[in-house]
């Protein structure tokens, strides 16, 4: 046939020294316009993870220099002190009371500022106003008002004819204080970020259900809580994975005390490594919060595919 | 929306206001305290002085530590920003082989958390030693996943035939970049410069780590330092230097709401 | 002016995908030439591989005299218009026209002049410091149009330039573009999918399907000669009125309902048991008492001023139109007795559906259609 006999040799038939900056190279290009990144991510993320895991696995000295291969020694001698282990129990317990809460508080506060009332503008700045704050901040003036004597917590507290608690110093109450804050902390973040999703919604949908005349709960369920299953899910995942990183509230309230009932994770990892000196012990720490988190984006993109509505 | 519906949508709205911004209200009003007045555990300064504020500037070297906060801050704005930007506009506009598997890295970076990696990040400054420096306060957060996905969100939405127009007239890819790509896409880069800016401002684990003198100290750290130092005798002073520390991105965040809830939902879900 | 040669010119993707599929034309210096077929066929990628904004497979191309397969698109000294004109937002209509001329080394004082040059003959002198959003949709035609002449670059290619435009203001660019290009001496390669665009514009035009060339000519030469039922039917609004039938003996039989008789030689050169006849609308006429004919049932007219569309059924299935000139008011279900005169009949293969060679001389026809 005619046209197999003409069939081209697309990639070999042409090698006249033309190819230049267009047409070319872009495998170069685009390289060199990732180089930064690449560069970057490399050194400071894939390679101290690498070596992470590495010194996860040593002994080490005090300089941090690994000495001798212990396999899985350092994770076994971890899973056996109790230290960890209420590490592990506060750190669990602590996403426990922030993550729910936080969510349900920020969603609230998003519906309310989605309303299209006159100022609403301001109260959508005022809700928000936490992201600007940093840790440290938020940490001193909830230091202050936990103060047992001349906090307003106590103050409120004795107002209505209770006790005094010892917010801070009370193994009982240190964690849920701590959880408190953070709250309160994280609430502008995840409220911008709903609220972004809410009006995301297309407001046809609330058009034709006004038509069909139902009521709000009945929007709230069937239009705009489905409508914003995405970006729900993502503040979650965001959430879950701050909550793990927990530290500076940590180190300004508690510093993991009374009775390592706030020694969460990453405080946990801080102090092993730049307090008592065992880089083995804070590695192996971190390769289990690497995992945890890991597991937890790893689930996010599962059920991103499967269960969350999309438009 | 009847009556009812608006008295109650205000209410709430008040009183999660009031919720919501107390701890910022009463940082403000025990800043312009007299120590006699916060042990008695009053609510109202009697009277604004900023006694306070010119003592926490005496006391510590919080000019110092704005200048850096401010330093640190900005400088790692702009890494971000020309980081993230060259990276999008590769995912974008370079059609090149392994760029997919290049995309998936990107995306795992987002499943290390940066403190599981913080110990060897310390040993590596230390060896460069970018200890006590601003190099070592910025550099290793140049690089922003995050920042790279908005961009190239905001990247996709420029018509390819521009990036071919540009091919036709012989303008080089670089050139299109910042003379193109970067100015139309002024926004998403301001919300970038936004967040980032915020969040290194807001750092504190890591100056934590690589600071341990005034020179280069920045003032979340500043802040710790004051509050451990006057903690059980002038609160004051300690909310002052607060106010003076959150005033900044407070402000930044006010002017910014808008762009930066648009530009967070626009990064995070595609 | 600008001789563009393509000779065996191929594009497949991953190496099994054939989007063109060797195509072999000259375009000569000076000339309009239109790519005109359905969406996908292929001539939007034809006009980018000639612009170098995508890969040759195979074939060449030769720019003037010179071969262009690995040149990049700046090297190849042509302009191009885009759908959606491609004009950087941010940039003022002025630095939209001047934008990328440095390139070529051209002075500031240069650019001025050609970008106040183009302007005026686009009537966009008032405009020169506005931004593109400030424009209406045929001022930023223009703008894409004069960014596209002060390159002085002698060949232009355009896609689908007009498609964004209202219908009126479409009618107007097609001219005035046409004007531009005769004045400036341009070679042209137009891409479209609308047929008007292609008839009134081209000098020259080549229609594509599947990759594939179906008939490269003159439009009028291309109208009145489609050489098989594709451009038969793409060319022309309405389309050429096809329709099956069946060589029984010596004549057509369409529909088991009317049967034309057939010469003898002709059909002996066919060998072919089924054809499809093809008539042009404005080719069925009503028949006179005289005249042989036979009658159809009317099921919609629209009379569109200056002239008149009627649509009959013919056989089970089928539904024609004729165009008639003038206002006709006729009722529906009206029977109507219409008449084909034999020149305007067309045949083709009703397998491959290529032209019969011999069909436009009617010789072979018999006179006479009989109704049975």
């Amino acid at each position: 046939m005619n046209l197999a006999q003409r069939e081209p040799s697309p990639f070999k038939t042409y090698d006249e020294p033309e190819r230049r900056r267009w047409m070319s190279s872009p495998f170069l290009a685009g390289m060199l316009f990732l180089l930064p990144s690449l560069v970057l991510f490399g050194v400071f993320l894939f390679y101290p993870m690498m070596r992470t895991i590495y010194l996860s696995l040593y002994l080490i000295d005090t300089q941090g220099e690994p000495l001798v291969f212990v396999g899985v020694e350092n994770f076994i001698n971890l899973f056996q002190s109790s230290s960890f282990q209420t590490s592990a129990k506060a750190t669990g317990l602590f996403v426990l009371y922030t993550v729910p809460i936080g969510l349900i508080l920020a969603l609230v506060l998003a519906l309310l500022a989605n309303e299209k009332v006159k100022g609403i503008g301001f109260f959508r700045t005022m809700f928000s106003s936490t992201m600007g704050m940093s840790v440290a901040a938020s940490s001193v003036i909830w230091m202050f008002m936990y103060n047992p004597s001349i906090g307003i917590m106590n103050r409120l507290l004795s107002g209505i004819g209770m006790s005094e608690v010892q917010w801070l110093l009370d193994p009982q109450f240190a964690l849920m204080s701590v959880a408190a804050a953070t709250i309160w902390m994280n609430t502008g973040f995840t409220f911008l970020i709903l609220l972004g999703g809410l009006q995301n919604i297309d407001q046809q949908l609330y058009e034709s259900a006004r038509v069909a005349g139902v009521s709000d709960w009945y929007k709230l369920r069937k239009i705009t809580l489905p409508m914003l299953s995405p970006t729900l899910f993502f503040v979650t995942v965001v959430s879950l994975i701050n909550s793990f990183q927990t530290f500076g509230q940590i180190d300004i309230l508690t510093k993991g005390g009374p009775m390592e009932s706030t020694n969460v994770i990453v405080y946990s990892i801080y102090k092993d490594a730049f307090i008592n000196y065992n880089v083995g012990s804070a590695s192996a720490q971190a390769v289990l919060l690497f995992f945890c988190i890991l597991i937890v984006t790893v689930l996010q993109f599962k059920l991103t595919e499967r269960k969350v509505h999309y438009q | 929306m009847s009556l009812t519906k608006k008295i109650v949508t205000y209410t709430l709205l008040a009183s999660f206001t009031l919720i919501m911004m107390f701890p910022i209200l009463y940082a403000f009003l025990i800043s312009f305290m007299q120590g006699g007045e916060v042990l008695q555990g009053k609510l109202w300064p009697e009277s604004f002085s900023f006694d306070n504020y010119i003592s926490a500037f005496e006391k510590v070297p919080l000019l110092t530590y704005l200048l850096n906060s401010l330093i640190v801050s900005t400088v790692i704005m702009i890494g971000v920003l020309a980081v993230s930007s060259l990276a999008a506009f590769a995912f974008v506009f370079i059609n090149f082989k392994g760029r997919d598997i290049l995309f998936y890295l990107f995306i795992s970076t987002m499943m290390i958390p940066w403190e599981a990696a913080m110990v060897p990040n310390f040993q590596t400054v230390q060896a460069l030693g970018w200890l006590n420096s601003y190099a070592g306060l910025t550099i290793p957060f140049f690089a922003l996943a995050f920042g790279t996905f908005l961009l190239r969100q905001q990247f996709k939405t420029i018509p390819h035939e521009l990036y071919e127009a540009s091919q036709v007239s012989g303008i080089s890819r670089f050139r299109f970049f910042y003379k193109i790509a970067l100015p139309v896409s002024k926004t998403s880069m301001v919300t970038l410069g936004i967040y980032s800016f915020l969040t290194a401002w807001n750092m504190y684990l890591w100056p934590l780590l690589v600071t341990n003198n005034e020179a280069v100290r920045t003032v979340q750290i500043g802040l710790k330092q004051m509050q451990s130092q006057e903690i059980s005798t002038e609160w004051g002073v300690v909310m002052a230097g607060v106010v003076i520390v959150i005033l900044p991105t407070l402000v930044l965040l006010f002017l910014g709401q808008k762009r930066l809830q648009e530009g967070l939902t626009q990064g995070a879900i595609k | 002016m600008k001789k563009v040669e393509l000779i065996n010119f191929q594009k497949s993707y991953d190496q099994r995908t054939q989007v063109l599929k060797g195509i072999d034309v000259i375009i000569e210096p000076g000339e309009f030439f239109v790519l005109v077929g359905p969406s996908g066929c292929g001539k939007s990628t034809m006009l980018r591989m000639i612009a170098g904004l995508e890969s040759i497979s195979g074939g060449d191309l030769f720019l003037g005299d010179k071969k262009a397969n690995h040149l990049t698109p700046s090297q190849r000294d042509l302009s191009m218009v885009f759908q959606n004109y491609a004009l950087y937002p941010h940039l003022t209509v002025e630095e939209n026209i001047t934008f990328g001329l440095h390139v070529k080394k051209i002075f500031k004082k240069e650019q001025k002049m050609r970008c106040e040059e183009a302007g005026e003959m686009l009537g966009l002198t008032d405009y020169m410091k506005r931004k593109p959003k400030e424009l209406s949709g045929g001022q930023r035609q223009r703008v894409a149009l004069a960014r596209a002449i002060v390159t002085h670059a002698p060949l232009c290619l355009m896609d689908e330039p007009l498609s964004n435009l209202d219908a009126k203001l479409r009618a107007r660019m097609r001219s005035e573009i046409r004007q531009i290009q005769r004045k400036l001496g341009l070679t042209m390669i137009y891409v479209t999918h609308d047929q008007t665009e292609a008839m009134t514009m081209a000098d020259r035009m080549m229609i594509l399907n599947g990759g594939e060339v179906q008939q490269i000519g003159k439009p009028m030469d291309i109208y009145n000669e489609p050489k098989n039922t594709f451009v038969a039917s793409f060319m022309g609004a309405p389309p050429m009125n096809l329709i099956h039938a069946k060589v029984k003996g010596s004549s057509l039989v369409v529909d088991e309902q009317w049967l034309i008789p057939m010469s003898e030689s002709i059909r002996a050169a066919a060998q072919l048991n089924e054809v499809t006849i093809g008539v042009r609308p404005e080719h069925i006429q009503l028949a006179n008492d005289d005249e042989p004919g036979f009658v159809v049932v009317v099921s919609n007219v629209e009379v569109l001023g200056t002239e008149t569309l009627i649509t009959f059924n013919i056989g089970d299935k089928k539904q024609w139109i004729a165009r008639w000139s003038g206002q006709w008011n006729l009722r529906i279900e009206q029977p109507l007795r219409i008449f084909i005169e034999d020149q305007h009949l067309c045949l083709f293969d009703a397998q491959t559906g290529g032209k019969l060679d011999g069909s436009q001389d009617s010789s072979f026809l018999n006179k006479e259609w009989i109704t049975i």
